[in-house]
C-alpha cells in the first residue's frame, strides 16, 4: 500500500458576490458555503461604497446593482444571519467607508456573541488606488490616509487576525498598468501607508513589526501567466526587502508577501464569451503554480461578466474551476517548480529592476500621495492603457474572437437576447428604501445624535475613528449619516483624470489624419470647432472607457469637455449647455444605464437642450440597448466595439445628421 | 438646417440681458462662429447689448500664472466667496489646444468643480487654438456677452513668461497667481518683461516657509512701483486648499475696481481693453504693415479710445476695410 501523498492546504476559495438586498445576499452566501466555498467576499453596492443612503438622489438606480446595500446595523445583521462571524473569514471590498463597514461588522459580531479577537477577514481599505482606478473615494488623500491608518492601528491592537488593508495592484492592472507599474505603484502605496502609520504614533516601534505583518495585497492575474508568475515572485522578493530594510521587520513570517487574487476581468470578452472560461483557468495558473508565490485566497470572475451580472450557476462554475485545480490535479503535491529556472530568474530580475526605477521616480516626487495628487501616476496608467487599446485596434495584441477568429457558431450558452445574465429586480431599490425608513422610525434619535456628535469630535481631534464608529453602529446611525459627518469635516475631492497625455504615434497615422480633416471640415461647416462632452453619471467610477474616448477624441481634433467621474445628470446638462457641445457621450458600467439616461434626458429638456445627440458606452445588454435607442439614445457602444477610429467617425456622422448634413464616407 | 439657423440678434441680446442661460450659451456659440453670416449676426448682437453694462457695469477680472500655481482652485474658492456675497459669476477658462491634432482637453471645469449645480455660476471653456498669444481671440467679445448677464466675469488663462499677462490688457483687473518657491515670476517682474498685474497672490500658503519667502520677495520687488495709471499692486498670500486669504483676495480685486470708479477711469479702461483687442487682432492678421497703414500704434490707440462705442466685431471690420487695398 502506498502511503498517502502529503498535499498542501488549498487556498481560501471565494466568490465576489452580493446583490439586491442583505436578505437575498445572505441566501446566496449560505448556498455558496454549502457548495464548498471556504470564505466570503462581500460586494457592496455603489451607494454603500461612496457613503450615501439608499434614498439619496445620487443613489437612484444604483441600489443593489453591483453589490449589496448596507445602510445600517440591521442590514449587516441580515447579511450574516445564521453565519457565525466568530468562525467565518470575510473579505469586504470596501474603501472610503471601510471604517464604517468594519464597525458594523464588529457590532454585529458582538451581538452574535463573538469577540473582536476572534474575527478573521479583510477590509480592502486601499483608498489611494481609488483615485487611480475604480473611483469610490470620497475625501481628499490626506484624510483618506488617516482613515486607513486608523483601521490598521485599531485592528492590530483589537482584531489581530484581521487584514486591515489589502493594497491593490488589481485595479491598477484594470486601469492599464503593466506588470512593472503594478509592482511599483502597489509597493509605493504600501510605503505611503506604512510611513503614515509609523508617523501617526499610534503604534510604538516595538509593535511595528506586527503592523508590517498584517499588510496584505490584492493582486490581478492576466492572461500572460508566465510573466504573471514572475510578477508574483518579484512582489515577494521586493516586499521582503522593503519590510526588512525600511521597516526593520526581523521575522521572516512578518515579511511574507500575503495576497489574494481576483483574476483579470479586463481581458474578458463580450464576443464569444465561452472563451473566457479558458482565460480564467490560465490566469489562475499565474497565481498558483509557483508555491513560493502562491495566493492565499482566490476568487474568479464568471465567464459572462462582460455581458452583465452573472447568475448563481455562472458563479458556481467559477468556484468549480478552483476546486478542480486544487483537488483533482497534483499541483499541491510539489514544492516550488520554478526554483532554479534561469528563464524565470531573469524575468523576475528585469521586473524588479524596472519597478525599483519607477518607485524611485515616485519617491522623488515626494511619495505616492503627491504623485497621485499631481496626476503623474494616473497619466502613466492612461498612457499604458491607451497603448494597449491601440495594440488591440491594430491587431498587434491578439484577442481571440474579438480582433481575430471572429467567425463563430451560434452559442447555445447565450442563445436569445439577454438569456445568459441575471437582472436585478427593479423593486429591490424601493424595498430597500422602505426598510431604511422603517429602521429610521424605530431607532432612538437621541442616541443617534449623541453618537454622531462623538464621531464629529473624534474626527476633528485626530483620535482613532474606529471606537466612535462602532458606537455609531450600535446606536443605529446610517451609512449616509456616518459619511456626511466626515464629508463635512474632511471635504470632498475630485482626482486628476490623467487624460492630459501627449498624443501617441497612432494619432499621426493615415486614418486618424483623415478623420481629423473631416472633423475640422465639419467644424468649419457648422461654424466652430466640434465639441464633445464626455459624462459619467451616477456613482460608478470605472473610467477607462470615458478616458479612452476623451483622449481619442482630442487626437482626432474634437474639443473635449470631461469632468471625471460621479456627476449628477443635472451637472451634465448644465455643462452641456454652458460649454455649447455638439454631442454628449455617457459612460455607465454599473448597470444603472436606463435610469441614468432617463434622468439625463429630463435634465437636458429642462435646460432647453432637448434633442441634442447623446450616445452611451458601457456594459449594456442587448435588450437594454434597444430600449435606450427607443428613448432617443443615438448610439450604444459596448466592450466589443474596439475600433475607436470607427466610433469617432460614427460620432462625427451623428453630429452631421443632427445638423442635416450628409454623412462622410467610411474612413 | 434649423439647428444651425442664426438667432435674431436683438432678441438674443434682450434674452441675455434678462439672464437667460440658454440664450447666453447660444450667444457664446454665435461669438465662436466663423461663418461670415454668423459674424454679421454676432456684430449686431453685440451692438444690441445694453451700453451701461459694457461701459461701466460688472467686474471683468483676469487670473493668470504659471501652470500648477493653482489658478483653478483659487478661482473655485473665489466663486464661493462671491456667491456668498450674492454676486453672480461667469468664468471663461482658456486651455491650450494640442498642437498636433488641433483638438483639446478642456479640463478647467473639473478643477473648478466646486460650482456644482449652482445656476448663478456659468463656466465656458475655450481652447486657445494656437493663436493670439495664449488668449483666444473670442475672449473679449465673449466677456462682453457675459458682462451683460453676470456681476463678475473672470477670465482664466495659462501661460508662461510674458505671454501670460496678455490677459491684463483686456480686463478691468488682473490677478497674477505666483507659485511658491519659484523665482520665475519675480525675475520677469524685475526685468520688466512682465507687466505689473493689479493684484499678486501667492497661493498654497499652507506649505509654509516657501510661500512666506516668495511673498516677501515679491513685496520687495514691487516696492512702491505703480502701474501707468498710478495703482500700486498689493501682494497677498492665500490657500485654496484651506480656504484662507480668499476673502482678502476678493476684497483686493474689488478695491482695484473701486479705485478705477473713484477716479472716473472705469469706462476708459473698458475702451482701452477693446482697443488693445482690436490692435492685437489686427497685428495678428496684418502684422506691422496693417498698423502702419492706420497711422501707427499711438495714433490708432488715440483714435480708438476716443471713438464712440462700437461692437468689437463691427469696429474690427471697419478697420480691416481701411487696411485692405481698395479696388
Amino acid at each position: 500500500m502506498t502511503p498517502p501523498i502529503k498535499r498542501d492546504k488549498p487556498w481560501l476559495m471565494r466568490t465576489y458576490s452580493g446583490h439586491s438586498s442583505a436578505k437575498a445576499s445572505n441566501e446566496l452566501y449560505r448556498t455558496n458555503l454549502s457548495k464548498g466555498q471556504t470564505g466570503l467576499s462581500v460586494a457592496f453596492d455603489l451607494p454603500t461604497q461612496t457613503g450615501y443612503d439608499s434614498d439619496h438622489p445620487l443613489a437612484r438606480g444604483e441600489v443593489g446593482k453591483v453589490g449589496v446595500p448596507i445602510g445600517n446595523i440591521s442590514d449587516m445583521a441580515a447579511l450574516f444571519d445564521q453565519i457565525p462571524l466568530g468562525q467565518m473569514n470575510t473579505s469586504m471590498t470596501i474603501n472610503a467607508t471601510a471604517a464604517w463597514l468594519l464597525a458594523l461588522y464588529v457590532a454585529v459580531a458582538e451581538r452574535q456573541g463573538a469577540t473582536p479577537a476572534q474575527l478573521q477577514g479583510t477590509t480592502q481599505n486601499d483608498i489611494l488606488k481609488e483615485y487611480l482606478s475604480r473611483g469610490t473615494y470620497i475625501f481628499p488623500p490626506q484624510p483618506s490616509v488617516r482613515l486607513i491608518t486608523d483601521i490598521i492601528a485599531y485592528t492590530v491592537k483589537h482584531i489581530p487576525k484581521w487584514n486591515p488593508t489589502n493594497i491593490c495592484s488589481y485595479h491598477l492592472q484594470e486601469a492599464g498598468a503593466t506588470p512593472t507599474q503594478e509592482l511599483a505603484y502597489a509597493l509605493s502605496t504600501a510605503i505611503a501607508i506604512l510611513d503614515a502609520v509609523r508617523d501617526s504614533g499610534q503604534i510604538g516601534a516595538e509593535g511595528f513589526e506586527q503592523v508590517v505583518g498584517r499588510i496584505s495585497f490584492f493582486v490581478n492575474a492576466g492572461i500572460r501567466f508566465i510573466e504573471e508568475t514572475c510578477k508574483m515572485r518579484a512582489f515577494g522578493e521586493m516586499w521582503d526587502q522593503l519590510a526588512q530594510k525600511r521597516y526593520g521587520a526581523q521575522s521572516e513570517e512578518m515579511r511574507r508577501f500575503r495576497y489574494g487574487v481576483q483574476v483579470n476581468s479586463l481581458g474578458l470578452t463580450e464576443a464569444q464569451p465561452e472563451n473566457n472560461v479558458q482565460r480564467i483557468v490560465l490566469e489562475m495558473l499565474g497565481v498558483s503554480l509557483s508555491k513560493k508565490a502562491r495566493a492565499r485566497a482566490i476568487q474568479l470572475p464568471a465567464w459572462n461578466e462582460a455581458l452583465g451580472l452573472p447568475r448563481p450557476w455562472d458563479q458556481q462554475w467559477a468556484l468549480r474551476m478552483q476546486q478542480v485545480l486544487s483537488f483533482e490535479t497534483d499541483l499541491l503535491e510539489y514544492g516550488d517548480i520554478f526554483d532554479g529556472s534561469p528563464v524565470i530568474a531573469a524575468k523576475v530580475k528585469s521586473l524588479v529592476e524596472g519597478a525599483m526605477a519607477e518607485m524611485a521616480r515616485v519617491q522623488e516626487q515626494g511619495g505616492m500621495v503627491q504623485a497621485i495628487e499631481s496626476g503623474y501616476v494616473k497619466r502613466q496608467l492612461v498612457t499604458s492603457h491607451t497603448e494597449r487599446m491601440r495594440a488591440i485596434e491594430r491587431g498587434d495584441l491578439k484577442i481571440v474572437g474579438l480582433n481575430c477568429y471572429r467567425e463563430t457558431e451560434v452559442s447555445p450558452l447565450t442563445g436569445g437576447v439577454d438569456s445568459g445574465i441575471m437582472k436585478v429586480d427593479p423593486r429591490a431599490e424601493r424595498e430597500q428604501i422602505e426598510r431604511l425608513n422603517a429602521f429610521r422610525a424605530q431607532r432612538n434619535a437621541t442616541e443617534v445624535k449623541a453618537a454622531l456628535a462623538n464621531l464629529t469630535e473624534t474626527a476633528r481631534s485626530g483620535a482613532n475613528i474606529m471606537p466612535a464608529s462602532i458606537l455609531c453602529a450600535h446606536a443605529g446611525v446610517t451609512t449616509g449619516e456616518w459619511s456626511q459627518t466626515l464629508r463635512d469635516i474632511f471635504g470632498e475631492y475630485r482626482a486628476p483624470t490623467g487624460i492630459d497625455i501627449p498624443a501617441n504615434d497612432d494619432s499621426r497615422g493615415a486614418r486618424a489624419v483623415a478623420i481629423r480633416s473631416q472633423v475640422t471640415q465639419t467644424g468649419a461647416e457648422l461654424g466652430r470647432p466640434l465639441r464633445l462632452l464626455i459624462g459619467k453619471p451616477g456613482l460608478d467610477g470605472h473610467s477607462n472607457g470615458a478616458e479612452q474616448i476623451a483622449v481619442k477624441g482630442r487626437d482626432v481634433g474634437f474639443e473635449i469637455v470631461y469632468e471625471g467621474i460621479r456627476l449628477t445628470p443635472e451637472q451634465i446638462a448644465k455643462a452641456a449647455l454652458e460649454e455649447g457641445v455638439h454631442l454628449i457621450g455617457l459612460s455607465v458600467l454599473s448597470g444603472s444605464h436606463v435610469e441614468m439616461v432617463e434622468d439625463v434626458f429630463n435634465q437636458l429638456d429642462q435646460v432647453g437642450l432637448k434633442g441634442l445627440p447623446v450616445v452611451i458606452g458601457g456594459i449594456i445588454p442587448e435588450s437594454d440597448a434597444a430600449l435606450l435607442k427607443e428613448r432617443g439614445i443615438a448610439a450604444v457602444y459596448t466592450p466589443k466595439d474596439i475600433d475607436m477610429n470607427g466610433i469617432m467617425v460614427d460620432i462625427l456622422n451623428l453630429i452631421r445628421k443632427h445638423h442635416e448634413l450628409p454623412p462622410v464616407a467610411a474612413i | 438646417m434649423t439647428r444651425t439657423a442664426l438667432p435674431e440678434p436683438a432678441a438674443l441680446a434682450f434674452a441675455v440681458s434678462a439672464r437667460d442661460r440658454l440664450a447666453l450659451a447660444q450667444a457664446l456659440n454665435l461669438l465662436d462662429d466663423r461663418r461670415p453670416a454668423a459674424r454679421q449676426c454676432a456684430a449686431a448682437f453685440l451692438e444690441a447689448l445694453p451700453a451701461e453694462k459694457q461701459e461701466g457695469g460688472g467686474h471683468l477680472i483676469g487670473i493668470t500664472g504659471p501652470p500648477g500655481a493653482g489658478k483653478s482652485s483659487l478661482t473655485a474658492a473665489l466663486i464661493q466667496v462671491w456667491r456668498r456675497r450674492g454676486l453672480k459669476v461667469a468664468i471663461l477658462a482658456v486651455d491650450p489646444s494640442s498642437p498636433i491634432s488641433g483638438g483639446a482637453l478642456l479640463g478647467d471645469r473639473l478643477r473648478m468643480h466646486a460650482s456644482g449645480a449652482d445656476r448663478e455660476v456659468f463656466i465656458r471653456s475655450l481652447a486657445c487654438r494656437g493663436e493670439f498669444g495664449g488668449l483666444s481671440a473670442e475672449v473679449w467679445p465673449m466677456s462682453l456677452a457675459m458682462l451683460a448677464a453676470f456681476d463678475v466675469v473672470l477670465v482664466e488663462t495659462v501661460g508662461v513668461g510674458q505671454k501670460e499677462i496678455d490677459v491684463s490688457k483686456m480686463t478691468d483687473t488682473t490677478c497674477f497667481v505666483a507659485q511658491p518657491a519659484s523665482g520665475d515670476s519675480i525675475q520677469f517682474l524685475k526685468a520688466g518683461i512682465m507687466e505689473i498685474p493689479h493684484v499678486i497672490v501667492v497661493n498654497k500658503e499652507d506649505i509654509g516657509m516657501a510661500a512666506r519667502k516668495t511673498l516677501s520677495e515679491l513685496k520687495t520687488t514691487l516696492g512702491r512701483r505703480t502701474d501707468a495709471d498710478g495703482w500700486q499692486a498689493p501682494a497677498l498670500s492665500a490657500s485654496a486648499a484651506l480656504g484662507s486669504g480668499i476673502e482678502a483676495l476678493a476684497d483686493a480685486l474689488d478695491s482695484h475696481r473701486q479705485w478705477l470708479l473713484e477716479r472716473g477711469q472705469f469706462a476708459a479702461r473698458r475702451r482701452r481693453c477693446q482697443a488693445e483687442w482690436l490692435v492685437k487682432h489686427l497685428r495678428e492678421e496684418f502684422g506691422r504693415y496693417g498698423i502702419n497703414r492706420l497711422g501707427g500704434e499711438a495714433v490708432l490707440f488715440a483714435e480708438l479710445t476716443d471713438a464712440p462705442r462700437r461692437s468689437p466685431i463691427a469696429a474690427y471690420d471697419d478697420l480691416r476695410i481701411r487696411i485692405l487695398p481698395q479696388d
